[in-house]
């Protein structure tokens, strides 16, 4: 179970940080503690690890919202005054943009003080949200501007890329909505988001200045946010109402943290709706529950105090959810965040009386048992990668039928026998001592269209002496036979990479399930070997079925 | 002293004994021209002495020259120019072309004839005739060189000044001489050895060397002492086969389960997106998924298995269960369809799950599992985990910290602690750190939770907390090997398995 998600680390000035928690070695603890696991700090700079179902805690004013609250300072649900919308605050959605992105939250925060360092905060929250919540501006891309270059109110549609024209970020020129996504050097990093659609959806105001053609890029004469702000317009936008709402919760609860004053704004969708909407969710909690999950015994008083040390309210078996959290799916993390709370270093570990009988796989006992015997031959077990490049097929004369898609390095195929290892593992030891007995056991790839995946994987063995001959090997494979009472039987045979009349196809149970014999020297020249090399490689599946029963 | 001197000749061995009245020639070389046992015994014998306490080697750098591949030629046929020369000496004189053909040299030895012989002034040329300008007596002297030449191997700085001209002369020519470096074994022999060489060693001569079946036999050693060893003296190393040390450490991992109680799943590396990701409540649009994280198989659509199965998954991505809220999208079936390698093995978790009966039980997996990675010191796209789940109604938190302490203080992680983490399908979800006792530092051992309701109700059709972890097993390996790069795991340097010691746990 190894991370599965992308992380993004926030740095914090240590100096902001400190105006509201002093940092000790205890509050360092307390930081990984609280389920953010603290990456690094020095005079400067604090850096904070932020797992992806967290993305409220990613700036400054969101983490010590929360870790105020943890460390019990300022517990509870966060209350942020709304304005109700004045007039003209409203954002127009045209029936044009269900097509290509449907949904808009906006809002209007004033009362601002930007310096450099709050911008570059509000720059780096987005550039997060975005790739991660947001999975590269797909699921949100998130706009902000200056609301004194902006004459409300606004709207939302999609326009044919040629009749969308204005000049956008770092550039000086108009260009055409097309033109963006083939020449913007960011219009070409996310032109697959609008490549197929007819019409790009754009935030135009009323004296129909666009302001942005999301989720690409903003305008040059809007689109811009400077210390000068005062004001500012925010929309997200993408497919799905409740996420963009609730980022848009994120950012303007950040935004009032700095001292802004929060304004609605009127969304006319066929119905109309107000962003944002800060009304917490409630959801109904059964203690017992949760008490039995985590193994405590939790009083409903105790679990209020640690459910306000999460930032949550609780009434009446009910927890109420800060808007701002996107992560809350289910009562399970309601429980997550008790546990966090209740400490994960004072839980008592401990270790039920089930009593259960272990039991290794029976076949990965046999195959054990298969390397022991040729351990005691004097073989030296290898272990080869799983999968092959083109050049090591084609050295070794071999084919394989499964490619991989877009492998990063040249390992593209799934092996379709041992051999084409242990021959690039022979040439790799030229210049060590001879003589060398190998062997490996592995899985092997080839396609079953009756199988679940189209794929079927053989369990192999395969068996090398260098410098060796027919009658050492075979000497080996007897020995086998003896030790695991199963009757093998050697048959005349052909291919292509064998001596001919020195090598034999082994039968097991009237079925062909392997080679044995000595290499040809142009097969051996071709993988670079040098001396003679005697191979068996064989199927197991048979064997291991039989010997399992 | 006079038992030690006794010890020592009991000692000897035929070699030694053969070499000991020579010892006194005090080098190598000679020792072994007087005593005919040829040099690299020789060497190996006073070796021996010396381990014994009789002598101390000492070692010294000689230039030597000798004969190269064309001078031994040369020796043998003479030198161009004495061909030259004597092809004059029958002619008196010579067209050019005609004693180029004649003289049978190649171009270059003509060339260098001529110029060897013009500066010795016993030849001239004139209008394209070589004429003969030696007198009788200088045609028979042997030249300088040839008299160098046969006097060979001689010592570089043992050269008289006629023989450095000569040397000076022939270097420049192509491989006529060579300058060897010697390394030159002087003997000195110690008090014991001084002493030991005046001993007679007839009484040594008939001690018994190998024991042999005829020996026992006939009885012959009767009576007679055999040569004693030399114990201490270093004898050549043997490697036997062995297990993979990467299998050694897994099978010790499978015990560690056995001994705690677990089945062992297994599995095939391919998988479906159903079984990797679906049945794990893993959103279809989580990055994870994508062809830059995940090796899909391309040209290859899998089986689905029954639509209850898939329509429970689906409608746990959909509108969740249970009073989740779910993934709040579209499920799409063709995703499911992908077929991939592994990227964990809780994917054989889920499919246990969905095959339960009883709804309780133990399981463990381990084995490879892959990541569309580049390779370098620390990543690779192959590499081992291990997994265990555990299910039972009455699981809880404590249960899973108490199960993690016992499985890594039993991998031998003694200073554990856990920490809050994130995994998609697990909630609580917990990071197990461990306080490297060297290094001084925490390091992450792997993740664990207790799988979410949404991942449960579509595999077991109710929601039973189900404790799982799987932590990484390359770490545990590069630790207990001291190995710093990761490819060190799949490089197959024989030398380096050959000497790899065995997993003691």
């Amino acid at each position: 179970m190894p991370y599965l998600d992308k992380m993004a680390n926030i740095k914090l000035s240590r100096k902001e940080f400190e105006r509201y928690i002093r940092i000790n070695p205890e509050i360092e603890r307390k930081i990984s503690m609280f389920g953010t696991p603290l990456e690094s700090i020095n005079e400067n700079e604090v850096e904070i690890e932020i797992f992806p179902n967290r993305p409220d805690l990613l700036s400054l004013q969101g983490y010590l919202r929360g870790f105020l609250a943890f460390l019990g300072k300022k517990t509870g649900l966060k209350k942020y005054k709304l304005q109700p919308p004045l007039e003209n605050y409203e954002v127009k959605i045209d029936k044009s943009v269900k097509e290509v992105r449907p949904f808009t939250a906006c809002a209007i925060v004033k009362n601002l003080n930007f310096d450099s360092e709050k911008i570059k905060e509000i720059i780096d929250i987005q550039e997060k949200i975005h790739t991660t919540l947001g999975r590269d501006r797909k699921k949100i891309a998130i706009g902000i501007y200056p609301l004194e270059k902006i004459s409300l109110p606004i709207r939302y549609e999609a326009r044919k890329p040629e009749d969308i024209k204005f000049i956008p970020l770092e550039m000086d020129k108009e260009m055409s909505g097309l033109q963006i996504l083939q020449r913007h050097p960011t219009g070409r990093e996310y032109a697959h988001l609008l490549k197929d659609k007819e019409k790009f959806p754009i935030f135009i105001d009323s004296k129909d200045k666009i302001l942005s053609m999301p989720p690409i890029i903003n305008s040059h004469k809007t689109g811009k946010i400077t210390e000068k702000t005062k004001e500012v317009f925010i929309e997200c936008s993408g497919f799905d109402f409740e996420i963009l709402s609730k980022t848009l919760n994120i950012l303007v609860t950040m935004l009032a943290d700095m001292g802004g004053k929060i304004y609605q704004m009127k969304l006319n969708y066929d119905k109309e709706k107000i962003t944002p909407n800060l009304t917490p969710e409630k959801m109904k909690i059964n203690l017992e529950n949760i008490n039995k999950l985590l193994g405590l015994e939790l009083s409903e008083k105790e679990s209020k105090k640690l459910l306000e040390k999460m930032g949550y309210d609780y009434k009446d078996k009910e927890v109420l959810i800060p808007a701002w959290r996107t992560d809350i799916l289910h009562e399970v993390d309601i429980a997550e965040d008790i546990a966090i709370a209740y400490g994960y270093e004072n839980f008592i570990p401990e270790i039920p009386e089930i009593s259960t009988i272990g039991s290794e796989d029976k076949k990965e006992i046999i195959k054990r048992k298969i390397s022991e015997i040729l351990a005691g031959l004097n073989f030296l077990e290898i272990s080869s990668y799983h999968l092959v490049t083109k050049n090591e097929l084609k050295k070794t004369r071999q084919k394989s039928e499964i490619e991989i898609e877009k492998s990063k390095t040249e390992y593209k195929f799934l092996r379709p026998c041992l051999l084409t290892s242990m021959l690039k593992i022979l040439s790799e030891n030229i210049d060590n001592e001879y003589p060398q007995k190998l062997f490996e056991i592995g899985k092997v790839f080839s396609r079953n269209i009756d199988n679940e995946t189209g794929i079927e994987e053989k369990e192999k063995l395969i068996v090398s002496i260098t410098p060796g001959n027919f009658t050492e090997l075979k000497q080996v494979l007897e020995y086998l036979e003896e030790m695991l009472s199963i009757k093998l039987e050697i048959q005349e045979s052909e291919n292509e990479s064998f001596i001919p009349g020195r090598i034999g196809k082994i039968i097991f149970n009237g079925k062909d399930i392997g080679t044995i014999g000595e290499i040809k020297p142009s097969l051996l020249k071709s993988a670079h070997l040098k001396m003679p090399l005697s191979l068996m490689e064989i199927e197991l599946d048979d064997i291991l079925e039989k010997l399992v029963v | 002293m006079e038992r030690k001197i006794e010890e020592v000749l009991e000692s000897l061995n035929p070699d030694e004994r053969a070499i000991l009245p020579f010892l006194r020639e005090g080098d190598l070389k000679k020792i072994s021209l007087q005593s005919k046992i040829d040099e690299l015994r020789t060497s190996r014998a006073l070796q021996f002495l010396g381990n014994k306490g009789i002598l101390k080697l000492d070692y010294e750098k000689k230039k030597l020259i000798d004969l190269d591949d064309n001078g031994i030629i040369y020796m043998k046929n003479s030198l161009p120019e004495r061909r030259l020369l004597n092809l004059l000496s029958d002619k008196k004189t010579i067209g050019f072309e005609n004693a180029k053909k004649e003289s049978g040299l190649s171009e270059n030895e003509f060339k260098v004839s001529l110029g060897v012989l013009k500066k010795k002034a016993m030849i001239s040329l004139s209008r394209g005739k070589l004429i003969l300008e030696a007198k009788k007596e200088e045609i028979i002297k042997k030249s300088l060189e040839e008299q160098f030449l046969e006097s060979l191997p001689l010592k570089l700085e043992e050269l008289k000044p006629e023989q450095k001209l000569a040397f000076q002369n022939l270097k420049s020519r192509k491989n006529i001489i060579i300058l060897i470096e010697e390394k030159q074994v002087i003997v000195n022999l110690t008090e014991l050895g001084k002493e030991i060489i005046t001993k007679d060693l007839g009484k040594t001569k008939n001690m018994i060397e190998a024991l042999t079946p005829e020996i026992i036999k006939s009885g012959s050693w009767k009576g007679k002492k055999f040569r004693r060893y030399d114990i201490k003296s270093p004898v050549p190393k043997i490697y036997g086969g062995k297990r993979h040390f990467v299998n050694q450490a897994m099978d010790y991992a499978r015990k560690i389960w056995t001994e705690l109680g677990f089945q062992e799943m297994s599995g095939n590396l391919t998988q479906t997106g159903f079984w990797n990701f679906d049945a794990l409540f893993t959103a279809q649009d989580h990055p994870v998924r994508e062809m830059q994280d995940t090796f899909y198989i391309k040209d290859i659509q899998a089986k689905l298995p029954d639509k209850k199965l898939v329509n429970a998954v689906k409608k746990s991505h959909e509108q969740g269960v249970d009073g989740s809220k779910g993934w709040q999208y579209k499920w799409n079936e063709e995703d499911a369809k992908k077929v991939l390698l592994r990227t964990h093995t809780t994917c054989l978790s889920a499919k246990t799950l969905s095959e339960l009966k009883n709804k309780k039980g133990k399981f463990f997996a381990i084995g490879k599992v892959f990541r569309n990675e580049t390779i370098d010191w620390s990543h690779g796209f192959e590499f081992n985990q291990t997994e265990g789940i555990v299910i039972d109604k009455d699981a809880n938190f404590r249960h899973l910290l108490g199960y993690l302490k016992e499985f890594f203080n039993k991998m031998g992680f003694e200073n554990i602690k856990f920490t809050p983490a994130y995994f998609p399908y697990t909630e609580p979800s917990v990071e197990i750190q461990w306080f490297h006792p060297e290094r001084k530092v925490w390091l992450e051992l792997g993740g664990a939770g207790i799988f979410r309701p949404e991942l449960t109700i579509p595999l077991l059709g109710e929601h039973i907390p189900i404790l799982a972890w799987g932590p990484g097993f390359d770490r545990t390996i590069m630790d207990y090997y001291n190995i710093k790069d990761l490819r060190e795991l799949y490089e197959n340097n024989i030398i380096k398995l050959r000497k790899k010691k065995f997993w003691l746990k």
